[in-house]
């Protein structure tokens, strides 16, 4: 009899379902993965050392590249850790303007996640249905900002402008078509043979481990922990939304893509109830204190005081009190939260960002340990990985 | 009038007392001379701990305070903070607990020098393993009884702990692609850090 040993084989880091960068060496016992091991960085920016050497402002739009898929979640983490520290509070009309793009960034993830998630299980459809409301919500994105990913819209103190006309009429009418939208997508998945063979009990984790390893977002909630911080820690208007949390049963990857498509139908209540109280209240949508907002253009260039201000501001920035504080946010892979110290000057002494894929991806060996090759692909897809927050 | 006044005091000191959450004065019992600081920040409690209780400290945070989770571990160099005096602690470590069933979060700091170590708790939380191991990376802070303490963000091969104040930004070596041997190359970088905008204080003259 020869001698069997183990195989060790190397997947990625270009690999179409590694999500990006990443690359495993898989200890195979036959088609039985008995190790993963993750090599991850091949994306590592720096941007924690970046963020030194920047003011509090020109560090916007580096939040834009962590979760490259949901841009604004990212942001928001930052206003608010920012907020925290100035002691300050956006005006009503921005929070609901943030709380509106905030959900709606959460459906463009979850339409990317399902997407590429089927794609790399084989269904090749629900990858072009996905990307056709992304599409929408790029619309959006580029109606506030000027850009359609990397918006740099939500600012400490509100957000950069006020909603251009008729926007509003056009979210809604996205409102009303998006749960046909997601009644096509469970069409195809969600009774579909094929994809319950490959989720049904891949990957499975339960409360005990989903708490050990640090899970938060969704992949906590499917494994049956009703935790979500904008109910249970809220910010902004949370607080006076209604919609309710999915919470999975088993936590297995079957349960992570029912958890995340009934949250694409939550958050489109949530946009809905935004829309109406939007209609109804103008106001402003950034504080008014042009040390930390920089002035709107005909001010600044009609009096002298603003053109000051508005050279202080861009030129120097403001500087922030001296402390710490951690903010994070609900964000749509998990708990995106934002750690700075300051020192009292106008860049962060020290800035570290929670990704929450990074914890997630830290328990692929754990959760891919004894399942076939082939459901490594699986347990990836189902954490929603995405390189730009997990290397930073 | 004056008495009045010291009521009030003492109703505020009373108030102050019950601010403190249970699992901070029930960590203070318990591990009385480790607890060597605790202040009520922004956002939740922080609690400086000595370096050497800090696995026990962990175990009981998790197993009596029901603080399941381990949010986030990083590390801080303090060698250019304006209060910074030679001859203290470099780095600090610094940890961030969430309890999901009670709702709450606390915040644990520690010190720690160039060449100490702080023990691992990767036993207590298994997530911990990578958070030390960036820590480590990026600062070059070692954790003991650690399984598996390498490089986890930077290349391989890579020299230096970059996030450290120290560190220069635009880094120390940039690749390239050699025509010659077909293969890329680490040379040393060049590149000048432009400071486009200065780090400046409130009412300190930049000069």
């Amino acid at each position: 009899m020869a001698e069997i040993k183990n195989y060790t084989l190397n997947f990625g880091p270009q690999h179409p379902s590694a999500h990006g960068v990443l690359r495993l060496v898989l200890e195979l016992d036959g088609e039985v993965v008995e190790r993963a091991e993750s090599h991850i960085g091949l994306l590592h920016r720096g941007t924690e050392k970046l963020f030194e050497y920047k003011t509090y402002f020109q560090n916007i739009p580096y939040f834009d590249r962590f979760d490259y898929v949901s841009m604004m979640a990212n942001e928001h983490a930052y206003a608010l850790a920012v907020e925290k520290l100035l002691g300050i509070e956006a005006p009503e009309r921005a929070q609901y303007i943030r709380v509106m793009f905030a959900e709606l960034t959460r459906i463009l993830n979850h339409c990317l996640w399902l997407g590429a998630h089927a794609l790399d299980i084989g269904a090749m459809t629900v990858f072009l249905y996905c990307f056709r409301e992304r599409e929408d919500i790029f619309d959006y994105y580029e109606a506030v900002s000027g850009a359609r990913m990397h918006a740099a819209y939500f600012r400490p103190g509100g957000v950069a402008k006020d909603l251009p006309e008729g926007l509003l009429e056009r979210i809604k009418g996205f409102t009303e078509r998006f749960p046909g939208y997601v009644d096509e997508y469970e069409t195809l998945l969600t009774e579909n043979r094929i994809w319950k063979q490959r989720t049904v009990d891949v990957g499975v984790v339960d409360k005990e481990a989903a708490l050990a390893w640090g899970f938060t977002g969704p992949m906590i909630r499917s494994s049956g922990i009703a935790w979500d911080l904008r109910k249970t820690q809220p910010y902004d208007v949370y607080d006076k939304m209604d919609f309710d949390i999915p919470v999975g049963a088993t936590g297995d990857s079957y349960d992570r893509y029912l958890v995340r498509v009934e949250e694409m139908r939550q958050s489109n209540r949530i946009i809905s109830q935004c829309i109406e109280w939007l209609e109804q209240n103008p106001g402003p949508v950034t504080i008014d204190d042009y040390k930390l907002t920089s002035p709107p253009r005909d001010a600044m260039k009609a009096d002298m005081e603003s053109l000051i201000h508005h050279f202080k501001f861009f030129a120097e920035g403001y500087p922030v009190k001296e402390g710490e504080v951690y903010a994070a946010v609900e964000h749509p892979k998990g708990e995106f939260g934002v750690y700075i110290v300051s020192d009292g000057s106008n860049k962060p002494y020290r800035m570290k960002v929670r990704a929450p894929g990074f914890a997630h991806l830290g328990a692929l060996d754990y959760m891919c340990r004894g399942h076939m090759i082939a459901d490594v692909v699986t347990i990836l897809g189902t954490q929603d990985i995405v390189f730009g927050e997990v290397d930073r | 009038m004056s008495e009045e006044i010291t009521k009030e005091e003492i109703q505020e000191e009373a108030q102050q007392e019950v601010n403190i959450p249970a699992d901070v004065l029930a960590l203070k019992e318990k591990f009385g001379d480790q607890v060597l600081n605790v202040n009520s920040g922004i956002d939740c409690f922080e609690v400086t701990v000595a370096r050497k209780g800090i696995v026990d400290i962990c175990h009981f945070l998790k197993d009596e305070c029901d603080f399941e989770q381990m949010i986030d571990l990083c590390g801080v160099d303090m060698s250019e903070y304006p209060s910074y005096k030679d001859g203290e602690a470099r780095f600090r470590v610094v940890y961030q607990l969430l309890s999901v069933s009670k709702n709450k979060r606390i915040r644990l700091k520690l010190e720690v020098d160039e060449r100490e170590l702080v023990e691992s708790v990767v036993e207590v939380w298994p997530t911990v393993n990578w958070f030390e191991r960036e820590a480590f990376d990026m600062y070059g802070i070692i954790f003991n009884h650690h399984p598996d303490l390498r490089r986890i963000l930077t290349d391989y091969g890579f020299e230096g702990h970059p996030l450290r104040k120290d560190f220069p930004l635009t880094g120390r070596v940039e690749v390239f692609f050699d025509e010659t041997q077909w293969r890329c190359v680490y040379r040393p970088n060049k590149v000048e850090n432009r400071v486009l905008i200065p780090k400046a204080w409130p009412g300190v003259d930049r000069g």
